[in-house]
């Protein structure tokens, strides 16, 4: 029996702590109410000045960028229909409007969540493009660069990584120099690297992004070379051929071509700004939920409808407090009047806060106790003489309220969920110990109640304590796996170790 | 004297803790559905009479508050009686009255009572106030023990009773319960009275235990406890050991007064006794418990059931 309990005990704490931990690490449940998770915002202007009669505009957006989740995207653009399309496999904004005048600015801004690299999804593998028909003298400087790169490299991502370098320093090679005929920008550099790498038949593309900075109001974007190596697009810097993006690079178009185009205009241009942010962390990961990610944020407590949450806001830390009975009375040996009494008083504690509940809490019991001991002399019957204490318990919030509003005390408003019942059955408990075991024994017990309660409103209304319940229910899971290991505890209470005190053997 | 003792010097006097006697002795020995045989003293004490075994005689019993009204007619007859809650525990809503005074009641305090106060707390006892759970309950009157002289030197009002524990048949501890001006004339001991553990082996009393701290004398009437010897001592044991077979609990709390015409009385059981009578005995009910399950003779009849329990749960001064 004590090993079934303890395997139990065990696989349940596995299971809660482990449930716990996916949803924190692998999924970003955050541990406290006030994590906060750094966002970009993400930031594109695309300005022109029309020259007359219907104008299109075109912008090329990001989509899916590798380390990156989009939680938000807004088009911001006065008197313009928009619409969101793909061009020639190229996610694009379209704006349009009739007759616009004046200069034109549309924007559009995204919230970006930087997250795990995650494998980029792609549709399928390229087909190996087609040799191009160099002439010469550019067919032999291909040939001879492609040679002596293939005798240095061991795969496809080596390959053109080694031909990026040349290109990117084409000093003292000939044919680099030749191939690049003085061009030198990474746009103009990528091109040719692609031209040459199709002659070894190696699928390759260019790549445009932005590198993220926090403030920054002009960012250029940069070029990047992507080369397929059968797998996945492996991205290569143009400036010195290392592979992968940095961490702040935002990858936004594939292709050669400028992001907008815009018919009917002049002056068109595209300028990128970028800010850092702060987002809530719960914030972002219900956001994220509406882009689709996972199941356990789907089932969790958090989808439900916001009046639904705040109940079980509460629920879940009752548990908690149940708990710290069990070990208040089980191992340490407190008294108290009812087994889980403390626990409500704690949570109506919650609307009045610690100190006015406490004081509230006093003094209702205390004239609840007086009230009854003038009933006593009636000799009433038990359930009518209850009955007449809940009453009498209602009027004296009822006048309390009353009675702090007029003194600008707002502790005395917000009792509606003081549990007026429990309070009349404590007070009738009370007066029973009172008559039976004297006014010591009865205050002693009541303050130990009391004292119960504020233990338990300190552990459930701890400042985070209420945020991880409601995001990780399952460390119920632990929960229960403690108290069930209580549940065979046959050892000595705290208090018992005073009462036996004498009581060694010599 | 200490604060506090550690857990293995208490473990090593075998002391039964609290969590210990929930989870060894009252689950393991008491089967539930025997419990209302102990906590339905009406029930008890008519299985007691079937038996044979001796407890107070019942004059009424009151089940509804119609019969409380006819309250008058009920005393007509009686001048001192004992009123108390079928279920009720501790020892609350006892009221003993002595006598009359006029057409008042004196309480065994010596305070005096009217018969509609009489009334009224018959019928918190219908309505549940002493009773677990406040369910409904009974109201039982009985004979008042005119307890026997010996322990009138070192009791104050009330009815002294002796506590035995008795463990799967084996009475393996007892104490007698000591009314003081404190506990108001009832023989509870968190409620002020003296314990004082009584040798097994012989039916002395040991030094008392009073307000949790060992006591020679009597508070009140300044007289000492210790060395009392308690008569018929073994009809008493025997009188305990046959309520195992009564109530079919193994462990179980018999509480007895010493009348002075009727000798040892069964007064009521108890299903789940405390453990202040190890203060009492200064000795642990944990090692008592190991030697029962050990070495006594289950199954034999109580007589035998004693023998063994007077042999060996014999004090070692009185040897």
């Amino acid at each position: 029996m004590r090993l079934h309990v303890w395997l139990l005990a065990l696989s349940l704490v596995a299971l809660g702590l482990g449930m716990a931990w996916y949803k924190h690490s692998a999924l970003g449940f955050p541990l406290t109410a006030q994590a906060t998770t750094d966002t970009w915002i993400v930031e594109a202007r695309l300005g022109f000045v029309p020259v007359g009669g219907a104008v299109k505009a075109e912008l090329m957006l990001p989509e899916d960028p590798p380390g990156y989740r989009v939680l938000e995207e807004n088009f911001i653009s006065r008197g313009y229909g928009v619409a969101v399309e793909r061009i020639d496999g190229q996610r694009t904004a379209v704006w349009t409007q009739r007759r616009p005048s004046g200069r034109q600015a549309l924007f559009y801004r995204a919230t970006m969540l930087p997250q795990e690299m995650q494998r980029e999804a792609e549709a399928e593998s390229p087909a190996p493009p087609p040799v191009p028909e160099y002439e010469e003298p550019y067919l032999q400087a291909v040939n001879s660069v492609l040679d002596e790169v293939r005798s240095r490299s061991a795969d496809v991502a080596t390959f053109a990584s080694m031909l990026m370098q040349m290109l990117a320093s084409p000093e003292g090679n000939d044919n680099i120099r030749l191939m690049l005929e003085g061009k030198r920008s990474d746009v103009d550099k990528v091109a040719t690297a692609i031209h040459m790498l199709a002659g070894a038949r190696i699928p390759a593309r260019m790549v445009r992004g932005i590198t993220l900075e926090d403030g920054a109001r002009d960012l250029q974007p940069s070029t990047w070379l992507e080369v397929h190596n059968g797998s996945r697009w492996v991205p290569i810097n143009p400036a010195n051929g290392n592979t992968g993006y940095p961490d702040n690079f935002v990858k936004w178009w594939k292709s050669e071509a400028d992001p907008a185009r815009v018919t009917r205009a002049r002056e068109v241009n595209v300028r990128f700004a970028s800010k850092r942010s702060q987002l809530d962390a719960m914030e972002a990961l219900s956001e994220g939920t509406q882009t689709g990610t996972s199941g356990f944020v789907e089932f969790s407590l958090l989808n439900l409808p916001v009046q639904t949450q705040n109940l079980y806001r509460i629920l879940l830390l009752v548990p908690l407090g149940v708990l710290l009975i069990v070990v208040l009375r089980n191992v340490v040996g407190v008294k108290t009047f009812g087994t889980f009494m403390p626990v409500l008083i704690a949570i109506s504690f919650r609307e009045t806060q610690l100190i006015g509940g406490v004081v509230l809490f006093t003094i209702v019991t205390a004239l609840g106790l007086s009230v009854r001991f003038y009933l006593e002399r009636l000799k009433l019957l038990l359930v009518p003489r209850l009955a007449a204490v809940v009453v009498v318990v209602i009027l004296l919030i009822a006048m309390l309220s009353v009675l702090s509003y007029q003194l600008r005390l707002p502790t005395g408003l917000s009792v509606s969920l003081f549990p007026i019942v429990i309070l009349a059955m404590t007070i009738e408990r009370m007066s029973i110990v009172w008559e039976e075991h004297g006014p010591g024994e009865s205050l002693r017990q009541g303050l130990g109640s009391l004292l119960v309660a504020v233990a338990a409103y300190l552990l459930m209304f701890q400042s985070n304590m209420e945020h991880l319940m409601l995001v990780f229910p399952e460390l119920l899971l632990v929960v229960l796996a403690i108290v069930l290991l209580l549940g065979r505890y046959t050892g000595y209470r705290l208090t018992e170790l005073v009462r036996f005190r004498n009581m060694e053997s010599d | 004297m200490r604060w506090i003792a550690s857990p293995w010097a208490l473990r090593r006097a075998g002391i039964a803790g609290m969590n210990w006697r929930n989870a060894e002795l009252i689950a393991e020995q008491n089967p539930r559905r025997f419990y209302p045989r102990v906590d339905d003293k009406l029930l008890t004490k008519k299985l007691a009479q079937a038996a044979g075994i001796a407890v107070p005689e019942l004059y009424a019993e009151v089940r509804t508050n119609h019969d409380a009204a006819d309250m008058r007619e009920i005393l007509q007859t009686l001048d001192d009686f004992v009123i108390k809650p079928a279920h009720g525990a501790g020892g609350e809503g006892v009221t003993v009255v002595v006598g009359r005074s006029g057409e008042m009641f004196r309480k065994a305090s010596g305070a005096l009572i009217g018969e509609d106060a009489l009334t009224h707390h018959v019928s918190n006892i219908l309505s549940g106030m002493y009773s677990l759970g406040g369910r409904p309950d009974t109201a039982m009157i009985e004979q008042r023990v005119i307890f026997d002289p010996l322990f009138e030197r070192i009791t104050h009002q009330g009815v002294p009773d002796i506590r035995t524990v008795v463990y799967r048949g084996v009475p393996i501890m007892a104490m007698v319960r000591l009314p003081t001006r404190l506990a108001d004339g009832k023989a509870n001991l968190h409620q002020g009275a003296v314990g004082a553990g009584v040798d097994i082996g012989s039916g002395t009393l040991m030094t008392g235990i009073w307000q949790n701290a060992p006591t020679e004398h009597h508070p009140d009437t300044h007289n000492r406890i210790a060395g009392l010897q308690i008569p018929q001592w073994e009809r008493l044991l025997e009188l305990a050991a046959r309520c195992y077979e009564l109530t079919g609990l193994g462990y179980l709390g018999v509480d007895v007064v010493l009348d002075a015409y009727r000798g040892p009385l069964m007064l009521e059981l108890n299903a789940r006794p405390g453990l202040s009578i190890q203060l009492a005995n200064r000795a642990g009910l944990r090692t008592r418990v190991g030697t029962v399950d050990s070495d006594a003779p289950h199954g034999a009849p109580a007589p035998a059931r004693v023998a063994f329990a007077m042999d060996a749960f014999r004090s070692a001064a009185t040897a």
